[in-house]
């Protein structure tokens, strides 16, 4: 089983009202967490990105935890304070360029011994792009291929070196990237640093099975996660690579207690606390695209149908969501299908606002004593329905501790997780090869 | 300059390529042996090295009081990422990052990139100002005390203390806010080497440190009155400008040098002024031109990292201790409190306290 860290951040997951929240700035937190995952011997230490803060009305939403530092500064600070733990930053392919960040990814690499990763995404909404040089940029169609190339532009890059220790020129012409020169970085101790990607959609899936040595989903229950396991699964061998090199890690969320009465009791808590009044608003917003601030949380669902073309929230990441005409044609996806559901479960159980966002928008989450959760996750991973865990903490920054401290104990014991590092680089955890050189 | 100006002191910790941060993690130790107010990095897209950056965040936790300055350029790379990981440098060393803005003018450059042809110096250095500038205003975006945590209101932030900055400029615009909240320092410390004609105008107008290459004081100091004076036409106080003479030194392995002094133009510091000597006489040299007004201090970049650096601090630095000229500790935490800089009120939140 392999297990990674995500630092809680920017979303309504993180329970900042909570008097042991800390800050999600200091360095002190992203070294307490990290410590901690590396004490519990996980594979990685995962930061997501967000290049510009959500807004709504053109008002910035002052409800979630924001602000984040930027992550490979970040994490070359953490590679002073870790000796194993990976490092994994998630980093746009869409608003940087590859020998920029080819260098920076492999300069990570160096600097950690070997335990350096990238996730590469893809968002490039226009409002996204109001920050950077190119302005809006790249419809939907362009991100994946453009992302694909990025990765295989990187990969160039990091083999742009001879074995012994000297620039060898490289040229690359694309259709996204004409570049040409000498990287000013030797080849980095894992060769090249591990690649991860987020996406769900078939072209996101394509990518991951052509190019990505993790995949990070959202599928964290059992059945669908076993769906999505196989089908990315399956797509590999049309590139000629094996099952296990790929690894399938869903992000999920947990609660412990000593009981699992006790540990559904604080999950409810938690729930209540991540889903406010105000956020339940602002999660139907996101569907209806309207201003629902007059309605009452505890009160029904509206009765009007929502505005597919809304552009009320931005910035928030739509996981998987097709383009705004597609989604009004997809029978799940549209807004106006996703608010029939909610309204048909509001009235079947008779749940309010508030209530039927707690309902709707959990993710997978193990919820239980220690040893219910590390069944659960034994199971999983036997069921073929992941090859391990992105775990993400409700607190920053100890929202690790008692996992690290009462679960990974018991799949130590049940020999399903290691109990010491047995290689230096974070590909040497997740058991993958070294990428051949291509000199 | 009243005689009692403090001196300030900064080296570079670059030379031939290393790859492990070992390495610049003992040089930058030694530097604050020395109390010297910061460390620099070169770092160019055009010969072997580290993202000078990413090692110094490396330092950052091996190191305690030391400043911390990068050299980051300006010509390809996103003005909102290089905000966001300077600011990121200065939260990791808890107020002690600044950055050395550098452009890059070569066609071996632009092509690593792929995305426009090399320019002129000037358009460059106009286009670096720029990014200082869409910088501190991103700094600023957020106001020191954005983050409320009001659990009665459920408000995580209030909002009305985060602000766009909308800024076009003629290559690149940023609407902002940023992602990376004020850093501890306000804004990080920005050097400009205001050397090379094209580059003095953004020094005078955005640098907190200068850097001047002299072979004399009276060149050094005329080239001081010239920064202070284009600052102060910015509407600039120019005591908040501090001018370094930048000085490449070979410390040779003898106590002193049969012939010490300034050279012009060997071949190793094109255009800049070359000392070599031992490191008794080097502090003759920075004693003799602090004292007369030249300059605030001295950037030192030691021929041979190792070897050099050694020198000057236990030498040179150790003397100019000795005689009281130079700091035995650090009074501060930060390094504008090493630089004697105040932390710069926010733009915003003083347009804020007028409406
Ligand atoms: C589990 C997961 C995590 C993601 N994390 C981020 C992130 O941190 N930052 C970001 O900009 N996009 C993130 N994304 C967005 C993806 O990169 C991508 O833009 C989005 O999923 C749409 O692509 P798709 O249609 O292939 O799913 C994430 C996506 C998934 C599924």
């Amino acid at each position: 089983m392999h297990l990674a860290a995500h630092f809680p951040g920017v979303n309504n997951t993180t329970v900042w009202a909570d008097p042991r929240s800390r800050s999600q700035i200091d360095f002190s937190s992203f070294e307490h967490l990290a410590r901690t995952a590396e004490r519990g011997t996980f594979d990685f230490f995962f930061l997501a990105e967000g290049l510009r803060l959500r807004e709504r009305n053109g008002r910035i939403h002052d409800l979630d935890v924001v602000g984040r530092p930027e992550s490979l500064t970040v994490l070359a600070a953490l590679a002073a304070v870790t000796d194993r733990l990976g490092l994994a930053a998630t980093v746009s392919a869409t608003f940087n360029e590859p020998y920029e960040l080819a260098r920076r990814l492999a300069t990570l690499d160096h600097l950690s011994d070997g335990r350096a990763a990238w996730n590469v995404v893809t968002s490039s909404d226009s409002f996204t792009g109001e920050n950077f040089r190119r302005g809006g940029y790249l419809d939907r169609a362009h991100r994946y291929t453009r992302a694909a190339e990025f990765v295989a532009t990187a990969r160039e890059l990091w083999d742009a070196w001879t074995p012994d220790g000297a620039p060898r020129p490289f040229r690359h012409r694309g259709q996204h990237f004409a570049i040409e020169g000498e990287f000013t970085v030797p080849r980095s101790p894992q060769g090249h640093p591990v690649v991860i990607q987020a996406g769900d959609s078939p072209e996101g899936r394509e990518f991951a099975a052509s190019a990505a040595d993790v995949v990070f989903t959202r599928h964290g229950t059992l059945e669908a996660g076993r769906t999505f396991y196989a089908d990315v699964k399956a797509r590999l061998a049309k590139y000629g690579r094996e099952p296990d090199e790929l690894k399938i890690m869903p992000g999920v969320t947990f609660v412990l207690g000593d009981s699992d009465a006790e540990a559904q009791e604080r999950a409810a808590e938690i729930r209540r606390q991540q889903v406010s009044p105000q956020t339940a608003l602002l999660a139907l917003e996101q569907i209806w695209g309207r201003d629902l601030s007059s309605y009452d949380p505890d009160g029904p669902l509206p009765d009007i149908d929502p505005d597919p073309e809304s552009s009320l929230v931005q910035g928030r990441v739509k996981h998987g969501d097709p383009s705004p005409s597609s989604r009004l044609r997809s029978s799940r996806g549209g807004p106006i299908a996703v608010a029939a559901r909610w309204r048909a479960l509001s009235e079947e159980k008779g749940l309010s606002i508030r209530q039927t966002v707690i309902e709707t928008t959990g993710r997978q989450s193990f919820i239980g004593s220690p040893r219910t959760v590390a069944e659960q996750l034994t199971e999983f991973v036997a069921a073929d329905a992941a090859d391990g865990f992105i775990l993400v903490p409700h607190l920053t920054p100890g929202g690790l501790d008692d996992f690290v401290d009462r679960v990974v104990p018991l799949l130590r014991e049940r020999g399903v997780f290691r109990s010491e590092y047995t290689g230096p680089t974070l590909r040497s955890h997740l058991g993958l090869a070294e990428p051949v050189w291509k000199g | 300059m009243p005689a009692t100006a403090p001196l300030h002191l900064a080296a570079e910790i670059g030379g031939p390529p290393r790859y492990d941060p070992g390495h610049y993690i003992g040089l930058a130790r030694l530097a604050e042996h020395g109390a010297l107010d910061f460390v620099t990095l070169g770092d160019s897209f055009a010969r072997p090295g580290l993202d000078a950056l990413a090692v110094l965040s490396r330092v950052a936790p091996a190191t305690g009081r030391i400043g911390l300055v990068p050299t980051v350029t300006t010509t390809h790379t996103e003005p909102f990422h290089v905000s966001s990981a300077v600011a990121t440098l200065d939260w990791v060393s808890r107020g002690r990052a600044g950055w050395n803005i550098d452009v890059s003018t070569t066609g071996a450059e632009a092509r690593l990139f792929g995305r426009r042809p090399a320019a002129p110096a000037d358009e460059l250095w106009r286009e670096a100002g720029e990014s200082a500038d869409v910088g501190a205003r991103l700094w600023d975006s957020w106001e020191d005390d954005a983050e409320i945590r009001d659990v009665a209101t459920g408000r995580f932030i209030d909002r009305d203390k985060l602000h766009h900055v909308d800024f076009e400029g003629a290559s690149f615009s940023v609407r902002g806010p940023a992602i990376v909240p004020r850093p501890p320092q306000g804004h990080p410390v920005t050097v400009v080497d205001g050397t090379s004609g094209p580059a003095r105008e953004t020094a005078a107008r955005h640098g907190d440190v200068v850097l001047v290459r002299a072979t004399a004081p009276e060149q050094a100091a005329a080239a001081r009155a010239d920064l202070r004076r284009r600052a102060a036409a910015h509407g600039r106080d120019p005591d908040t400008l501090r001018v370094l003479v930048a000085l490449t030194v070979d410390l040779g392995d003898a106590e002193t040098a049969p012939e010490p002094g300034l050279e012009s133009g060997p071949p190793l510091a094109a255009g800049g002024s070359y000392y070599r000597g031992g490191p008794v006489d080097l502090a003759e040299l920075i004693a003799r031109w602090h004292r007369g007004g030249a300059a605030d201090g001295f950037h030192l970049t030691p021929i041979t990292p190792g070897r050099d650096l050694e020198r000057i601090v236990n030498g040179t630095v150790a003397l100019l201790q000795h005689r009281s000229l130079f700091r035995t500790f650090y009074p501060g935490g930060t390094l504008r409190e090493h630089l004697g800089l105040a932390r710069p009120a926010n733009r915003y939140a003083l347009e804020g306290g007028r409406a």
